[in-house]
């Protein structure tokens, strides 16, 4: 199988559905001459042609909009915000319309689209570009929210998204787009809605999405040294949850800890939290903890950014404790 | 060149026109009426903005599309709703929230909607659906089809930055977009000049060379005859335009905002109800020997019908039912491919 980048593997996605489908196209700032800001759509511009890749002003608002209404009217449009931190100026198109035109129209006017881009921290960007705002959509009924982890899923996943008939979220780890992994060629598909187990294990869960998958990986190596052995959940989608892969690990562990990028005040895991308490309390031997960004603005300085980070030692210390380790 | 009797066949023909422009605009006319006798009866929950004063820049400018053209609007949509060609029963039934209504009562007021006439919204936010309409056009030219995309919006979505950026992708791209400011003079109680530094809308235009006219709302002939411009602008090879008509709301700005008051006098809104569009167009096509009282009389006996039918309808259909809560929020799930 061959070994790709999270970015590549993207590209892959996106140029089989726009050969595989003409009402596929992809819309955005720097997309086509500049080649992507992250280079996701590189040379996409050569083989579709600017019809299909369309470079746009800087109008998030309106390109998002524009987006909508083809939909509306048939097409197939994936729209890139050269990050989420952008898309805030496009919210209204996003929640005030795509999110609910199917319902207010009385099922009569559909929205097959995808939006995405990179999502959360890099490094030492600062407050307004450091930001993950996967629960403030997966609050939105209409909308799915998919935030892949690996190369594989971001291609599987981002080619069901671009198949899916509902509006689709779809955040890319803006710390990934660099990393390795196997992915299966042409037709490879991971289903919306399914999270998967990255490593299987016994005592406890660590339940993850997008960039936490990793920390939760590392974290269940150093748990390994100490005798403990952690299964590592990928939830790969917010929005539908996969309530049945959730019962099936935390009824096996009956310890679980959630690690997320975002902020932790209603933050997504939270969501996964009361799931799991309405759903198997009885299988429960510990409180659930949550690991999540600090409660603040992200900062500039190196140093109190790493503290603001979710991070594998604070992972292992979450586990520690719900295991009552310590 | 046409004979005698052809011209004279076309002149019939236009005139039949003519009088069914005349019957439209007292159909809404009189459907908003009986709406807001209706909500004073508390059968329409909600909001409920009405058309009554504006009623030739609905009929006259959709008058001028093709059926599969394709419209956006606001939250003051049941006029140009019922001049594309909707029934004042599924109108009214969807003012009613009831099944039968036109977006199954799952809609309401604001959000009227009728996909076989490319009737794509009533939209609620001021401004929000204009970039709709840019990205409708945007799918027209990227099918290489020759519809066109029309959008109305007042004068104070102009404000918003949805529409300088909506009317600068269709000006960067020639999308076949017309772009219709219904400039009634107020954003609900604040009038023109104390929100825009520029009165002169149709100027915005310029900012994006794009095609403008300024046209007279009350007038039906003058809207007709500038859509019908901006028509044959936006087919192929196509060219957007901004209309502004100026247009005037003879009543609130809801149903829960009296016709004057704190921001216009009384003296105001009766100077402006001599300009009435129903008027104006009766007597021109009175005077022109299309139509006498008579005429006039029974066409307005016909919609008030019309509209009374179209209430006890809304009134005995029935609510939708509770398991509609949660259909429509996601599409339905396909056969995997």
């Amino acid at each position: 199988m061959p070994v790709m980048t999270y970015r590549d593997a993207l590209n892959a996605a996106l140029r089989e559905e726009m050969a595989r489908d003409p009402d596929v196209f992809l819309m955005g700032e720097e997309v086509g001459v500049y080649q992507g800001a992250y280079k996701v759509s590189r040379g996409l511009l050569e083989e579709f042609g600017p019809n299909r890749i369309v470079d746009t002003p800087i109008t998030e608002l309106g390109f998002a909009g524009v987006g909508v209404g083809a939909a509306m009217v048939g097409l197939r449009p994936i729209i890139e915000f050269m990050t989420w931190n952008f898309a805030l100026l496009a919210i209204d198109q996003i929640i005030n319309t795509a999110a609910k035109i199917r319902y207010m129209s009385g099922g009569q006017v559909g929205c097959p689209i995808v939006f995405r881009g990179p999502a959360g921290a890099a490094l030492q960007l600062g407050a307004q570009h450091s930001q993950c705002f996967e629960a403030m959509y997966a609050h939105i009924p209409g909308l799915k929210v998919i935030m892949p982890a690996t190369p594989a899923d971001a291609k599987g996943l981002l080619k069901s998204a671009i198949r899916d008939d509902n509006p689709v979220v779809f955040m890319e780890g803006e710390m990934l787009y660099n990393t390795k992994g196997e992915v299966p060629e042409g037709e490879h598909i991971v289903p919306i809605g399914k999270a998967e187990v990255k490593r299987a294990g016994e005592h406890v869960s660590l339940i993850c999405y997008s960039k936490t998958v990793a920390s939760c990986l590392k974290a269940a190596e150093q748990l390994e040294a100490e005798g403990v052995s952690a299964e590592v959940l990928d939830l790969r989608t917010i929005r539908p949850l996969d309530l049945e892969a959730l019962f099936t690990s935390v009824s096996k562990t009956h310890r679980a800890v959630i690690a997320e990028e975002g902020w932790y005040f209603a933050g997504a895991g939270a969501q996964v939290v009361d799931e799991l308490q309405q759903g198997i309390f009885d299988e429960l031997d510990a409180p659930i903890l949550r690991v999540t960004g600090a409660d603040v603005p992200m900062p500039y300085n190196k140093y109190l950014e790493k503290a603001a980070k979710t991070s594998p030692e604070r992972i292992v210390a979450a586990a520690r404790k719900v295991l009552y380790l310590e | 060149m046409a004979t005698a009797r052809t011209s004279r066949k076309a002149d019939t023909k236009l005139a039949e026109k003519y009088r069914f422009y005349l019957r439209q605009m007292l159909l809404i006319r009189r459907f908003e009426e009986k709406a807001g006798e209706a909500y004073s009866l508390g059968k329409i929950g909600g909001f409920c903005h009405l058309y009554i004063g504006q009623e030739a820049v609905g009929v006259g400018c959709l008058s001028q599309l093709r059926p599969d053209d394709y419209l956006t609007t606001t939250y003051r949509d049941h006029g140009q709703a019922l001049a594309r060609g909707m029934t004042a029963r599924a109108v009214m039934a969807e003012l009613f929230g009831k099944a039968t209504g036109c977006s199954r009562g799952k809609g309401g007021s604001m959000h009227l909607f009728d996909a076989s006439l490319g009737f794509l919204g009533g939209h609620g936010i001021v401004g929000g659906h204009i970039p709709l309409t840019a990205g409708i056009g945007f799918a027209i030219k990227y099918r290489q089809q020759d519809q066109v995309s029309v959008c109305f919006f007042g004068e104070a979505a102009v404000n918003n930055g949805a529409f300088h950026e909506a009317l600068n992708m269709a000006g960067i791209w020639k999308l076949p977009c017309i772009f219709i400011c219904e400039n009634n003079r107020y954003g609900m109680g604040t009038a023109l000049d104390r929100a825009t530094s520029t009165w002169n809308i149709s100027e915005r235009a310029a900012s994006y060379d794009m095609a403008r006219e300024v046209v007279d709302g009350q007038d039906l002939g003058e809207v007709m005859a500038a859509m019908d411009r901006a028509v044959v602008r936006a087919r192929r090879p196509a060219q957007p335009t901004l209309l502004e008509i100026r247009t005037y709301r003879f009543v609130g700005h809801s149903m829960s905002d009296p016709i004057h008051g704190h921001y216009r006098t009384k003296e105001e809104v009766e100077a402006h109800r001599k300009r009435d569009p129903i008027l104006i167009w009766s007597e021109r096509l009175k005077s022109e020997g299309l139509i006498d009282d008579a005429g006039i009389e029974q066409f307005d006996t016909e919609v008030k019908a019309e509209v009374q039918d179209a209430y006890d309808f809304a009134d005995q259909s029935p609510d939708p039912e509770p398991g509609e809560l949660y259909t429509d929020v996601y599409a339905p799930v396909k056969e995997s491919a």
